[in-house]
């Protein structure tokens, strides 16, 4: 193989203007022709290492050395025209214009006024020919899958003349078959020259198709292997790794008798009819926190989503106290005293635009001690909101401040407030302390505590190990809609072990103390 | 009635009133096709009828008149384009603001310019002349309906064809219809979505100019008071209709501009009550949109069914 290198990243340090350190001296070298894995878990600073590479994100400090001469990338369009094309998990595609017209746009060739839709047709079918992609370039995008519609970014890169190829994930959406297609050409491509950088954290696609692997964690490079000489096993122990371990008042167990949450053999499909949440069953009682650990989109958010009522397609029973929740609303469900401290606290947890107090009371207006028949009391409002902002620690000016101007700690804060408020029995947290500051965090968490020892049923859905470590009495790993691991004995679990569950090169077929009857 | 409705007449009448529909509904669905929603096309259209009067007797030249009336549509436009783009105004508020001093400039301006307040009957315009086509007026009924209509509504046919052209085969235009439906499409591709919207925006302008203009100087010889009627947000929804498209536009026009025709001459006949029948172009709107959009949903739900 040719050992020419084609690109080094140097030294890269990236901070985010809220001071999250993003990269942290990662280094990067490329050689031309081969397919390189950038390896990671969310949040390990993939990402933002590629937008320093295309051009979205300037570095604060490093070098970016392109075919041995260092240079500066100063936009997505810089970078396209030094031969480097990105393919985004989500498509810049339009739908409603062909694959031809996808592929030329922006760099039409013209006949007088108009564009040359025949030499259009004939580039694009050309360039889908040379590298093998079988393509028809006429067809509208809305109406071809997914795994062409990826095949349709690739060439557009490809017809901008990109030498260096970054795919952002490319396997997530794609069915097994259309994988295995992509696989094909993607190696066609390396034997052409081209270098591939293959973002993703399934390690059996890595071993399938890489040449060399990056691995990343907390925005530190843990260096660069052939991924000939490295198992998975060493792949995973340096990717997902516990960092210090926290410390918390976590006092003995005691579970109440009643399971009140019961779920057997839920089957959830997303929109586009992927399945999501396999046949999962289990059980939750009083007085435990069961954790769900796992990589993201391995069904966590569709889980939690059907369980909250926000999602009501679902195959299988879900009981919350012995009712059936079929049918339910959503205020039904959080009239069964069910809390939801939701992923994305921007969307779905909160009106940013609306000030503190009524963020606060976004739920409980309705109660008769707040509202009158036709008028909410508002002293007896104020009042709450003020003693809810004292005991959740919350950062503010005042109640009447827009909940959005708040740090993401403390808008997180007025959420778990909101939600803890109500004196729930059962409280579903997912992701509750992400991207948060280390004491907001730690606030959360023993908030947590406390209702477990109060006899709470705690779902806690977290890709923060140490999080589901320290907090969880039972601890369950997803992948790809199932369990693949359940433990009891949380204490006794080491990381690598829960890593290989998570990346699913172990699948435990037996799950013992997953139901209590 | 139905003698009259059968008339070449009646299908000339369908043409004219079509005419003024039909540009509001090509500068829709320009603007539509690069992602804004050009609401402010009533009061573009108000305002050009007015400045078409004033600028054709000032120049005493109907062209004159008709090229400084697009001009200046264009520049509302180009400040609509300002509003929402750069100082980031909501763009259905800003197109009411401009509606709204249409309404109300329109007046003032012609105060000022001749004393009258309703009609500018006291002002000396030129109008766009008739066509008249040599050896097509000899077919009879066909010749009758083509031949002698105004200039301009074959100026509005010709905009069909050249709209097409341009946000078809153009590379501008393919980057309007990219802009208009995934911006970060374009973006991704060195596009810059908010010149495009410009461009749009001002041809939008001076289209919906072109339409004013017709009124006051063709379909009638002078500006009145509120003339546009609400043939502005018809032609947004002749547009919609259309699927923002210039070819579906037109055939939505002509749909509506049936719709007017009929009105008028039931007025003559007075069968039934004058305003119920001035209801007719508005109510065909309402229906159409609703014929349109429940079609759409079917479709939708069909797609994601599969």
């Amino acid at each position: 193989m040719d050992r020419q290198i084609v690109l080094q990243m140097n030294h890269i340090m990236k901070i985010y203007g809220n001071g999250v350190v993003a990269n942290e001296d990662v280094s990067l070298e490329l050689r031309k022709g081969e397919i390189h894995a950038l390896l990671g878990e969310n949040g390990a600073g993939k990402s933002t290492l590629m937008k320093v590479l295309f051009g979205i994100e300037a570095p604060d400090q490093g070098e970016i050395v392109l075919n041995g001469k260092a240079t500066v990338i100063k936009s997505p369009q810089d970078a396209i025209s030094k031969g480097i094309g990105m393919v985004h998990q989500h498509f810049m595609l339009v739908p409603s214009l062909t694959v031809a017209e996808n592929i030329i746009l922006g760099v039409a060739p013209k006949k007088g006024l108009f564009i040359d839709m025949d030499k259009a047709i004939e580039a694009a079918a050309n360039i889908a020919k040379e590298y093998n992609f079988e393509v028809d370039v006429r067809q509208r995008v809305e109406e071809i899958p997914v795994g062409i519609k990826q095949k349709v970014e690739i060439l557009k890169a490809l017809y901008r003349g990109a030498q260096i190829l970054i795919l952002d994930e490319p396997t997530a959406v794609l069915t097994p078959q259309e994988t295995d297609e992509l696989f094909v050409q993607l190696m066609k491509l390396r034997e052409k020259g081209h270098t591939i950088i293959f973002i993703s954290h399934k390690l059996d696609e890595i071993k399938k198709i890489c040449d060399r692997a990056t691995i990343m964690r907390n925005g530190r490079s843990m260096g660069t292997y052939e991924v000939a000489d490295i198992s998975t096993q060493e792949m995973s122990k340096l990717m997902v790794g516990r960092e210090i371990s926290l410390q918390f008042d976590k006092k003995p167990q005691h579970l109440t008798s009643k399971t009140l949450l019961k779920v057997r053999n839920l089957t959830v499909y997303n929109t586009q009819g992927v399945l999501k949440v396999d046949n999962l069953s289990f059980d939750i009682k009083g007085g435990e926190i069961l954790g769900i650990a796992g990589v993201e989109g391995n069904g966590q958010t569709e889980l939690i989503d059907t369980l909250t009522g926000l999602n009501k397609k679902y195959k299988g029973q879900i009981q919350i106290k012995g009712k059936e929740i079929a049918g339910s609303s959503i205020a039904d469900i959080r009239g069964m005293k069910v809390a939801h401290i939701p992923e994305d606290r921007m969307t779905t947890g909160c009106a940013s635009t609306l000030s503190i107090q009524e963020n606060l009371f976004s739920y409980q207006f309705r109660d008769p001690a707040y509202s009158g028949k036709v008028l909410l009391k508002q002293k007896e409002i104020e009042k709450r909101s003020d003693s809810l902002i004292k005991e959740f620690l919350v950062k503010c000016k005042s109640r009447k401040q827009n909940v959005g101007m708040l740090s993401g700690g403390n808008i997180q804060k007025v959420i778990v407030a909101r939600e803890f408020s109500t004196a729930p029995d059962i409280i579903i947290a997912n992701q509750p302390t992400r991207g948060i500051d280390v004491g907001a965090a730690a606030f959360i968490r023993q908030r947590l505590l406390d209702f477990r020892d109060a006899g709470c049923a705690v779902i806690l859905v977290s890709a923060d190990l140490t999080e589901v470590f320290s907090l969880s009495d039972r601890l369950a790993v997803m992948y790809k809609g199932k369990f693949a691991g359940f433990f009891t004995d949380v204490g006794s679990v080491t990381e690598e072990e829960l890593g290989q569950h998570m990346l699913g090169i172990k699948q435990d077929e037996r799950l013992e103390g997953v139901l209590y009857e | 009635m139905w003698s009259s409705i059968l008339s070449p007449d009646f299908f000339s009448a369908i043409l004219r009133a079509a005419t003024p529909i039909l540009f509001a509904a090509l500068a829709s669905s320009i603007a539509s096709k690069a992602g804004i929603t050009n609401m402010a096309l009533e009061g573009i259209m108000l305002f050009s009828a007015l400045f078409g009067v004033i600028f054709s007797s000032l120049t005493q030249s109907a062209w004159l008149g008709m090229l400084i009336t697009m001009v200046l549509g264009g520049l509302i436009g180009l400040a609509l384009a300002f509003f929402v783009l750069n100082l980031k105004t909501d763009e259905i508020l800003a197109a009411i603001a401009i509606n709204l001093t249409a309404t109300g400039g329109t007046v003032l301006l012609m105060v000022a310019f001749s004393g009258d307040r309703g009609v500018s009957s006291s002002i000396r315009s030129v109008s766009a002349p008739s066509v008249v086509i040599p050896l097509v007026d000899q077919i009879p009924f066909i010749g009758q309906i083509l031949s002698g209509q105004n200039v301009m509504v074959w100026m509005s046919l010709l905009a069909v064809v050249i709209l097409h052209l341009f946000l078809y085969k153009t590379p501008m235009g393919l980057a309007i219809r990219a802009v208009g439906e995934n911006k970060n499409a374009a973006e991704s591709v060195g596009i810059s979505s908010r010149k495009v919207q410009y461009i749009a925006l001002i041809i939008s302008g001076a289209l919906a100019a072109l339409g004013g203009f017709y009124l006051s100087g063709g379909y009638m010889n002078m500006f009145t008071k509120d003339m546009t009627s609400g043939r502005g947000y018809i032609g947004l929804a002749a547009a919609s209709m259309g699927g923002n498209t210039p070819v579906g536009g037109f055939l939505v026009s002509l749909l509506f501009g049936m719709a007017q025709a009929l009105a008028n001459i039931m007025q003559l006949t007075s069968v039934m009550p004058y305003e119920i029948i001035l209801m007719i172009p508005y109510l065909t709107t309402l229906v159409g949109l609703g014929v349109y959009y429940y079609a759409q949903k079917r479709k939708k739900e069909r797609l994601s069914g599969k």
